[in-house]
């Protein structure tokens, strides 16, 4: 694969758009000012190099041979403009009115649209390298945007202050992650679901509960989180069964729905086959109706990961043994100690984002067959 | 693809076709569906005799019961008077004891099973032990022309194939009675010549007894012993012709061609526009 694009003539890759090129005025503007006197690119000698490098690889940019090639040497040149700021606040400079620097940043920052661009054409596992560039730009932009603007880090602490607390209270972190997710979430999570998923099978054999609970757990799901959880906490107790029965209330109504959706997806024609092998309704529902309602099942899940979530970390507000995300969110805040509970937020996102992928994961594996997966 | 040879299973000794057993008798049967204006009457006393290794074909336009008959027969529909007895059992017995394949409109496989896992399903259901569910299934595949096929899944193929694997699902569990509901209707000509050859060559070495809903007249005529002529509103026999003194039991593609079949299929085409209303 690698030899067509190298074989390829240049030409092919679409030309620049010429945007990145605004970098170019940013000369005439100052790079930084230290002690309240404008200092311009050439009295840099720092900012001077790594400007020219990156001037140097887009006017290079045509020499590599291959898209990749391209990509590769224009990102050192966008490398080189998101450590300029770094470099130049490290050298003890105030950025705050440097418009050279930033319209240096701006143009590299156009410059990093091409590199994405001609990324998202390379094929193999390179593609994959794109997502990660964008993630990792926009928390570099983070940085440098807060540092260099001194936003108060009470309003948005650099990501470099998350990471440090992140460092300092990994234990405590540890301890909050197992509160509340390994035994909270994960016990109302499966509790919830499972109540759901029988609840739903015992509506479908008994019609008649279908009519008298849906409402009932329409109203259930309806009760905003808030409310609920303080008298859960009265209910069960400051440990994890009261952010369970918070988490069981929430994600019980949609697995409901879902399943019963699901099980109603099978077509009479595959359902009059399974009675003319005189199949019972057991069997006809492990047989026919439970795989046919899988996609839903999973939809219900991937929902009630996130769902999950949010009410114990909700839940914990109203009362924990001292530990848990939403206790730690909770007191931090009220200690101003913002880069811990940024450090939190960062645990829980990541939580919740892996939880569903595993579970997205997981659905691709066991319905392969469905129309929206298969492969011929 | 290879001639279909009898399956060892599935042989019946010829010595029984020397005393013909009515398999499927229907007495006066009536149907009647309740809708919110007024009352469908999709079969309105309908008699009819079926003997073992007959391949009966009903035909007739839309509306006129055809699939409602067969549904009734295999216990999927409930007349509303009426006397159905299958192998001598009511319809509910006899689908409950097995009696009969039901091969439907579309194939209905589950597209999660493999082609294999497919045809293995009603053996599944019997309680059959897996070595034995594997083999018959790859008996029933190969009859059919679908042997290197197993693992593939259902989606895999073609209109045509998909319809051979539920033919071969419906042979798997070696039942007497084979109910059949248009199994071609969505397949091009081509194809439908081609199964249709299959399926007498396979009626032949199984000699089960078949029914048979179509809208063709060429593919009733080719493929029956006797071809049953039905009218709509309300549901009822017309006509019932008699192709076996007329045809040979082993039958070609190119006997459509010869003045026999053109008079069975003249026939069969009289009794439909007898029973066509053109106020619709």
């Amino acid at each position: 694969m690698s030899r067509s694009t190298m074989a390829r003539p240049t030409m092919a890759r679409p030309i620049m758009a010429p945007w990145p090129l605004v970098m170019l005025a940013a000369p005439l503007l100052p790079f930084a000012t230290s002690g309240g006197t404008d200092l311009y690119l050439p009295q840099i000698p720092a900012a001077l190099a790594l400007f020219a490098l990156t001037v140097v690889t887009i006017l290079s940019r045509r020499l590599p041979g291959s898209a990749l090639g391209e990509a590769l040497l224009l990102l050192a040149g966008v490398a080189a403009a998101y450590a300029a700021p770094l470099v130049l606040l490290r050298q003890g400079h105030a950025l705050a009115q440097a418009g050279g620097l930033w319209l240096y940043l701006a143009g590299a920052t156009l410059l990093l649209w091409r590199v994405l661009a001609l990324l998202a054409g390379v094929s193999g596992p390179v593609r994959l390298a794109g997502p990660a560039l964008f993630g990792l730009a926009l928390v570099m932009l983070w940085e440098i945007l807060t540092r260099g603007f001194q936003v108060p880090t009470i309003l948005l602490p650099p990501p470099s202050l998350v990471l440090t607390a992140f460092a300092a209270n990994a234990a405590d972190l540890w301890d909050d992650f197992r509160q509340t997710v390994l035994i909270s979430v994960l016990r109302g999570y499966l509790i919830g679901c499972g109540a759901g998923f029988l609840v739903a099978i015992l509506a479908d054999r008994v019609p008649f509960l279908a009519r008298g609970l849906l409402p009932l757990g329409n109203l259930a799901s309806a009760v905003p989180v808030v409310g609920i959880a303080p008298i859960m906490v009265m209910w069960f107790g400051f440990d994890w069964q009261s952010k369970a029965a918070v988490i069981v209330v929430m994600t019980v109504f949609p697995m409901l729905i879902n399943t019963l959706a699901g099980l109603q997806s099978a077509e009479r024609i595959q359902l009059d086959l399974m009675r003319s092998y005189g199949a019972g309704y057991w069997r006809t529902l492990a047989m026919l109706r439970l795989p046919c309602a899988l996609p839903f099942l999973f939809n219900g899940l991937k929902i009630n990961s996130t769902l999950a979530l949010i009410g114990a970390i909700v839940a914990e507000f109203f009362g924990t043994p001292v530990v848990g995300m939403g206790f730690r969110i909770s007191t931090q805040v009220a200690r101003m100690n913002l880069d811990v509970v940024w450090a939190t937020i960062a645990v829980a996102a990541l939580t919740g984002s892996l939880l569903y992928g595993a579970l997205a994961l997981a659905e691709r594996h066991v319905t392969a067959w469905h129309p929206s997966f298969r492969k011929r | 693809m290879p001639a279909a040879q009898p399956a060892p299973l599935t042989l019946v000794p010829p010595a029984a076709d020397a005393a013909p057993r009515t398999i499927v008798d229907v007495r006066n049967l009536t149907l009647t569906y309740q809708t919110t204006d007024q009352p469908v009457y999709a079969l309105s006393d309908v008699s009819l005799s079926i003997s073992k290794g007959d391949f009966i074909s009903l035909i007739g336009p839309s509306g006129c019961g055809k699939t409602t008959l067969m549904r009734v027969v295999a216990d999927l529909e409930q007349p509303t008077s009426g006397e159905v007895t299958v192998n001598g059992m009511t319809p509910e017995q006899a689908r409950l004891k097995r009696a009969y394949g039901y091969v439907f409109q579309a194939p209905a496989l589950y597209p999660w099973r493999t082609v294999e896992r497919n045809v293995m399903l009603p053996l599944e259901i019997m309680g059959l032990p897996r070595a034995e569910r594997q083999q018959r299934a790859r008996e029933q595949l190969d009859l059919v022309g679908l042997s290197g096929f197993e693992r593939k899944f259902p989606w895999q193929l073609s209109g045509g194939m998909q319809q051979r694997v539920s033919i071969a699902r419906a042979l798997a569990f070696n039942p007497d009675l084979l109910l059949m509901d248009e199994p071609f209707g969505a397949l091009d000509e081509i194809t439908r010549d081609h199964l249709n050859l299959q399926l007498t060559r396979l009626w032949l070495g199984t000699r089960k007894t078949c029914i048979f809903v179509t809208h063709s007249i060429a593919e009733a005529v080719f493929l029956s012993t006797r071809i049953v002529v039905m009218s709509p509103r309300p549901g009822r026999i017309l006509d019932v012709i008699d192709c076996d003194r007329d045809l040979p039991r082993e039958r070609t593609l190119d006997i459509r061609e010869s003045p026999e079949f053109q008079r069975i299929a003249h026939r069969v085409r009289e009794g439909l526009m007898e029973g066509h209303s053109y106020d619709d």
